[in-house]
């Protein structure tokens, strides 16, 4: 075993037990953190298989931003995540076969039977001046340009959708808005009503009420 | 590194409605205020100017571009035109439905145009990136559009399972795309094509992978058994984004599997063929019988539903170009059907009564005549009575499973549309023979809907009367 395999299998450990770890966990900030473990580790796979770029935005975007909002999230609401977790364990042993049988499969499917090195040859081995970000990049803007729009495009629908279902405007009767076109748009009509009318005369109080006794 | 700019031109309708949506998008913010409809009628004007886009364009050769992730081609074409010609209607029925739910907002409108620009990306798709990436802007704007409706405990449950079997089939069909990628090393459909057909990429891998797929596939198109979401969804979800979900995305669905599986996988229809028998065989089984029990009209129209992909994918068994054409002319046939059906259920729904019990159509005759003969119609087509369309469509099918040797499973189909034109035709008995609970007048909900819903269920008839130029139609495309 040479040293980057050893490096990778660390790797890999540390990667699939935070994972495993992040689902059975019951404190939701701890399996938060425990994802983040995930990432790292899986970011130095990606580092030793010379995708550097990959491994440093999968830090910068997935550890320093998506997961700190996300542990914000959890910590600001309080979720009582034991309760929803109740019941979580009943389906264990079905969930249990389900995966050995996935399991298995995968491995006779896409073990080294399949994906050794004898059917497919080792990585090219890039020296020290190589560039893993041009090598994404050019290929982004050039020949997948379209899908890369696309997936601006994805973006785009996902935030339209987050807005539309989380923007409530509140009724008029909680809370009271400014509406500038319609202030300005008022005329005295609207608010204003002459009504002509006879005059009323109130009965006598007095009166009346001696004629009670 | 020598990259020639890609030829845009084919792309054209494509780039004009993300465009026009895009604007869409900013106009309507500052549009809703002042004028009411206006995001409703700039949406048909922008389906309108895309449609006529293709139509101009029609193409009668297939040109690929943007390095083998786009292709534009007759069938593409085609399709398109009946997903813009649908989702016309679409719109239509929607302004109302939604006007009346007092839930009328332009983001509806915008997130259906991304939804439409989605299925396009999807018709389109030459590679299996651009193909995952369309499927998802259609879905997530549909997922947004059922559970748009924010009071409504049941639209959220449908959205809730929607958006997560929804992702969990997509999971299984990009965890199939990476195995096709893994074995053949492309990812475009004539490439991956090619490297299978040298024989140099990995059978067991290959077929690991075609299981994906389907599975994936089949959960899109709603078949057995992965359709468990089909009747909830369709029925939690709002009447206009049930017609809406249950009609336009079945067309890319089916451009879907025809492109990953007989445009990339031509040489494994060993492996799909089987998968597609036993999914055909199920969901007839489940569209004929599990229909019978159905009292909610959204759901009979579900289940009926997934009878109906089942009859598709007849077409797609016998594995040859007729029988594609077959199973495309189905599949157009059945979109059409579905806007008059859903539709008729957004024309008659009134505030506090859904009317999508199958016992509120109880003596339709009396109350609405010209309706209950429109809804006549529908249901006739779907169960397959000449001279409707929808006998030709099920002809048609049949006739090319019986070509390619599928008899048996020809006369099992036959035997499920028996069974199923019994439900069709309780609902026309209870429009027809039974005694109404109240004698109102069903008046639909605005005299809009009713010329729509009238002329969307006139034309089932005249297209059945004629059916040679759809069927022409489709048989040249392929």
């Amino acid at each position: 075993m040479t040293f980057l395999q050893f490096i990778f299998y660390v790797l890999a450990g540390i990667a699939a037990i935070s994972g495993l770890m992040m689902i059975s966990v019951k404190n939701p900030v701890k399996a938060a953190l425990w994802l983040v473990l995930a990432f790292i580790s899986t970011a130095g796979v990606w580092l030793t298989a010379q995708a550097e770029f990959l491994g440093l935005v999968l830090i910068l975007v997935y550890v320093g931003a998506v997961m700190v909002l996300f542990l914000f999230v959890v910590m600001m609401l309080d979720i009582n995540v034991a309760q929803i977790k109740e019941g979580f364990t009943r389906y264990l042993p079905l969930g249990v076969l389900v995966s050995i049988a996935i399991f298995a499969l995968m491995y006779l499917v896409l073990g080294p039977d399949r994906f050794g090195l004898s059917h497919y040859p080792s990585p090219q081995e890039f020296g020290a001046n190589y560039s893993n970000t041009k090598a994404i990049a050019v290929p982004l803007y050039t020949t997948h340009a379209y899908a890369f729009i696309l997936a601006a495009v994805l973006l785009l629908v996902g935030i339209i959708a987050a807005i539309t279902l989380t923007l409530r405007r509140r009724p008029t009767t909680e809370v009271l808005y400014q509406d500038i076109d319609k202030q300005v748009k008022v005329r005295a009509e609207d608010r204003f009503r002459m009504v002509k009318m006879d005059a009323v005369v109130e009965a006598d109080v007095k009166k009346e009420e001696g004629k009670d006794e | 590194m020598n990259f020639v700019i890609p030829s845009f031109a084919p792309a054209m309708p494509e780039i004009v409605l993300l465009v026009l949506a895009s604007l869409l998008l900013v106009a309507d913010t500052i549009w809703s205020k002042r004028y009411e409809f206006a995001t409703y009628y700039a949406t048909q004007v922008i389906l309108v100017v895309v449609g006529y886009l293709i139509f101009e364009s029609f193409a009668t050769e297939q040109v690929i571009t943007f390095s083998g992730s786009f292709v534009r081609d007759t069938f593409g074409d085609v399709l398109k035109l009946f997903i813009v010609l649908i989702s016309l209607g679409i719109f239509l029925f929607s302004k109302e439905y939604l006007l009346q739910k007092k839930f009328y907002k332009g983001e509806y409108f915008t997130l259906g145009l991304f939804g439409v620009l989605g299925m396009f990306v999807m018709v389109s798709a030459y590679n299996l990136i651009t193909m995952y990436l369309g499927l998802e802007i259609m879905s997530l704007a549909i997922y947004a559009m059922v559970a748009m409706r924010k009071d409504n405990q049941f639209a959220l449950e449908a959205a809730m399972k929607y958006f997560v079997l929804g992702a969990l089939a997509t999971g299984m069909l990009l965890y199939g795309f990476s195995m096709l990628y893994g074995a053949t090393g492309e990812i475009q459909f004539s490439k991956m094509a090619q490297v299978i057909a040298s024989g140099k990429a990995d059978d067991v891998v290959l077929s690991f992978g075609v299981v994906f797929v389907v599975i994936g596939l089949a959960f899109k198109l709603g078949a057995v058994p992965f359709h468990m979401w089909v009747p909830d969804v369709y029925h939690g979800a709002p009447t206009a984004v049930t017609l809406f979900m249950g009609t336009a995305p079945k067309l890319a669905a089916f451009a879907m599997l025809y492109r990953v599986l007989i445009e990339g996988l031509p040489g494994l229809v060993q492996d799909w063929q089987t998968l597609i028998i036993i999914i055909t065989v199920l969901s007839l089984a489940v569209g004929a019988i599990v229909t019978l029990v159905q009292d909610n009209l959204k759901r009979l129209l579900a289940y009926s539903g997934i009878g109906h992909v089942g009859f598709m994918l007849l077409g797609i068994v016998a594995a040859t170009p007729d029988g594609y054409s077959a199973a495309m002319f189905y599949i157009i046939v059945y979109s059409i059907t579905g806007v008059a059906g859903f539709g008729m259920i957004v024309a008659l729904a009134r505030t506090g009564n859904a009317f999508d019990k199958v016992s509120d159509f109880k003596g339709m005759n009396k109350r609405n005549p010209w309706l209950a003969l429109m809804m006549l119609f529908v249901m006739f087509s779907m169960a397959g009575i000449p001279p409707f369309i929808g006998f030709y469509a099920k002809v048609t099918v049949i006739q090319e499973a019986v070509r390619s040797g599928f008899v048996w499973l020809a006369v099992y189909a036959v035997v499920t549309a028996v069974i199923s034109a019994f439900y069709y035709l309780k609902v026309v008995k209870t429009m027809y023979f039974d005694e109404p609970d109240e004698n109102t007048k069903a008046e639909p909900v605005s005299r809009q809907l009713n010329w729509a819903v009238s002329f969307v269920s006139v034309a089932l008839l005249i297209l059945g009367l004629m059916p040679s130029s759809l069927i022409t139609l489709c048989y040249n495309s392929l």
